[in-house]
């Protein structure tokens, strides 16, 4: 019963239309099947054809997740369905803006640590810093997790965007 | 005509008259009344007025499962949209195509809280295949278009339309039907001939084969029905409805065994469990119909044609997924088929037939008609008897009277039964019959009802005075919830908590008040004059059938057991399977 238990995380894409109402769709069928979502980002991205792309990261078994993509096709303003777990390599990124409140020693660290990171700080004053971080998910929560000691106030994720690599679209 | 300028109201009756629409069940209010104004003012879609709004998806879902046709709806805002949301769910679990126009307030009044207002399209969107809400006049024929479009066509189901009062007094453009094609929503109809080529391959190479097939076969029309029996008699195996599959196959046919699930045949629930090749066409795998999961047909290879795919490997992991049409695959299954390039061994299916046979010889439906009380499997038996050959139609409410309904009347073909099956919505029964008496004025129509489903809707008695509908209701009048009772007493001890109606009405009187007739009937040497009267009187019906108090359903396959451990009836107490702590905790 393993393979029936083991759970996965996945991304999946969906193009849908940019209308009213999609995204509370969307929601509502991962909440009334109970489905998870460990996150969502959704933003128009075809002007001309008013299309708008959903990034969802969801976790279950392997039935399950085939569900999810299933359902998902079920709803009408739905024009595609992309796995991209396994369709092959995918380009995931999120972003943080880390708001991090601190003096002295503590506030030299987390510069130096952002630096590491790459993070860049986008607001600053003598007591606090904002930094924006960039990255895979694990690399935002690892930073996340740095700033925890040094003062970390307060923490806004986007939620994972993602593309094929490559030559193929969704 | 396309580009005159139009109102609204005009806009949408115009679609509803091009997309062929001839009955609109409804009830008026202030957020329709432009729309009423308009249907006053034709002739050709004949409005039928409901007593509630619950009654008139029911009676749409009844015309829509008894002519193939969708069924339309139109309610006012407010309390008439959340009125109609029991039907609607109804009819998404049971793949009804319904297209219901709701009223709403004026666009500008969205939001406020403002006199009869509901967020009808956020309250319908989880009830509903689709839905929309429609700002602006100009959008309003495509709208109309496209929700037939989608109502009727892949898995077919409710839509609502919601239309703000002000829309529909505002001026816009109507488009006919041939200029509306949807951008996204394209079903796939044709199967995957590689898979149709290999599930023919298993077909034939079964020792042990079952088709087990749904409401799916209905959906997709006579045709679908026609082919499946086709196929069926071609490779002579044993076929199985579910409950929404009934008349899909006829059941005089030899091969027929009957229903499958909870209150299925002992022969078909067997041989889906000892199966080596199933064949599921057009059903969902239902936790009625598979009980325990784990214990579902452990030795079979498992096909399955859906023109849903979020139906394939929901429940059950199938071999062979075929997504597309019933009637589109099977005519491509019969062809692969009678090209013979699988073909079977003489009498590999003997032993199992033989097998089969042992089964049907419990004959699990048996019962007595002893005694001074009338068992509501003889009245139904009668019934069904006594109209046999005619132009006939049931419909039901939901319960014990349902399942019993299931087992002793006979359909031989498609949209004759109409029965709430997925969401198991009392009160279903009495105004899907009216609409089904709509659609074939000179049909004979009988509800079977319990006495306690039948009092859910019982306003619609008004409705079948008023249009002279000739609906016969035949309440099987045992005192009880009597599906509550029965696990009451199989599962809680015996302990009838609050099954038990009481103060009933006199439905003599009662039918009487609605200028009904009715008939009651106690004895059991009368039950034949009482149904043959109840045929032989032109207009409505009221049968008060007073039956055995203490019947249950038989066979019965408890809560999380599996298909192989059914309750036969008659069993000295603790017999039979045990219902476990978990399959307590089912419904």
């Amino acid at each position: 019963m393993t393979e029936d238990t083991e759970i996965f995380r996945h991304t999946i894409s969906v193009l849908v239309d940019n209308e009213f109402g999609v995204l509370a769709r969307v929601v509502g069928l991962f909440s009334g099947r109970g489905y998870n979502i460990e996150s969502l980002t959704v933003a128009r991205v075809d002007e001309t054809e008013n299309l708008s792309r959903i990034t969802i990261v969801t976790t279950g078994t392997a039935m399950v997740i085939e569900q999810i993509k299933a359902q998902l096709g079920r709803l009408v303003p739905v024009h595609k369905i992309a796995d991209l777990t396994i369709d092959g390599p995918s380009v995931e990124r999120e972003m943080a803006l880390v708001k991090v409140v601190s003096k002295g020693e503590k506030r030299v660290e987390a510069l130096r640590m952002a630096d590491i990171f790459r993070a860049r700080a986008v607001d600053t004053t003598e007591d606090s810093f904002v930094f924006e971080v960039t990255g895979v998910p694990d690399k935002v929560k690892a930073f996340i997790g740095l700033m925890e000691p040094l003062g970390k106030a307060e923490v806004c994720r986007t939620g994972v965007v993602a593309v094929h690599r490559g030559t193929d679209v969704i | 005509m396309a580009n005159q300028e139009m109102t609204g109201a005009e806009i949408v009756i115009k679609a509803l008259k091009d997309q062929g629409v001839e009955v609109i069940f409804g009830y008026p209010g202030g957020a329709v009344l432009p729309l009423y104004d308009e249907i006053f003012k034709q002739n050709s879609i004949r409005h039928i007025l409901v007593r509630q709004e619950g009654g008139a998806v029911h009676a749409a879902e009844g015309y829509a499962r008894s002519t193939g046709k969708p069924g339309v709806v139109l309610v006012t805002s407010g309390p008439g949209a959340t009125n109609a949301v029991t039907g609607l769910a109804d009819a998404l679990m049971d793949s009804i195509p319904v297209i219901c126009l709701t009223g709403q307030v004026a666009t500008h009044m969205i939001g406020n809280d403002a006199f009869q207002e509901a967020d009808t399209v956020g309250i319908t969107r989880p009830v509903t295949k689709h839905n929309y809400l429609v700002k602006d006049a100009n959008d309003l024929a495509r709208t109309v278009h496209e929700a037939f479009y989608v109502a009727t066509n892949g898995r077919p189901g409710p839509i609502v339309i919601d239309l703000p009062k002000d829309v529909q007094l505002a001026s816009g453009k109507y488009l006919p039907p041939s200029m509306v094609k949807h951008k996204s929503y394209k079903p796939q109809v044709k199967g995957d001939l590689k898979a149709i080529k290999a599930a023919v391959k298993l077909i034939s190479n079964a020792k042990r084969p079952i088709f087990y097939t749904g409401g799916g076969v209905i959906n997709s029309g006579p045709k679908a029905s026609k082919l499946l029996t086709q196929l069926v008699r071609l490779t002579g195996h044993p076929i199985t409805n579910t409950l929404m599959g009934l008349g899909a196959y006829p059941a005089s046919d030899k091969q027929f065994l009957g229903m499958l699930g909870m209150h299925g045949t002992y022969e078909a629930n067997n041989a889906m469990h000892d199966c080596d090749v199933m064949v599921c066409i057009g059903a969902r795998f239902d936790d009625r119909i598979t009980g325990r999961l784990d214990a579902f047909s452990p030795k079979s290879k498992k096909i399955h044609i859906d023109i849903d795919p979020s139906s394939i490997n929901k429940n059950i992991q199938v071999d062979i997924p075929i997504v597309g049409d019933v009637a589109h695959v099977l005519e491509d299954m019969i062809k692969v088929w009678k090209s013979e390039v699988h073909k079977p061994e003489a009498g590999a299916t003997k032993k199992w037939w033989a097998q089969i046979q042992e089964w049907r010889a419990k004959d699990c439906l048996k019962f007595e008609q002893k005694g001074k009380a009338i068992k509501p499997q003889y009245a139904l038996q009668r019934l069904n008897e006594l109209t046999k050959g005619m132009d006939r139609y049931f419909t039901t409410e939901v319960g014990q009277h349902q399942m019993w309904a299931a087992q002793y009347l006979q359909f031989e073909e498609p949209n004759r039964w109409m029965t709430s099956g997925g969401l198991g919505t009392m009160g279903y029964g009495l105004p899907a019959a009216m609409g089904v008496q709509i659609a074939h004025p000179d049909a004979l129509v009988v509800d079977v009802a319990g006495e306690a489903s039948t009092m859910m809707n019982i306003q619609e008695l008004s409705t079948i005075l008023q249009y002279r509908l000739p609906v016969k209701v035949f309440i099987l009048n045992n005192e009880y919830m009597g599906m509550v009772r029965q696990w009451q007493e199989l599962l809680h001890g015996g302990r009838y908590s609050e099954s038990y109606m009481e103060s009933l009405p006199d439905f003599v009187k009662l039918a009487e008040a609605f200028g009904s007739t009715g008939l009651r009937c106690t004895d059991p040497d009368k039950v034949d004059d009482c149904i043959k009267e109840m045929i032989a009187i032109k207009g409505p019906v009221v049968v008060d059938m007073i039956v055995d108090k203490a019947e249950n359903v038989f066979p019965m396959v408890p809560s999380g057991a599996a298909h192989n451990e059914m309750l036969l009836g008659g069993e000295a107490d603790g017999a039979g399977p045990k219902v476990t702590s978990d399959g307590l905790s089912l419904v």
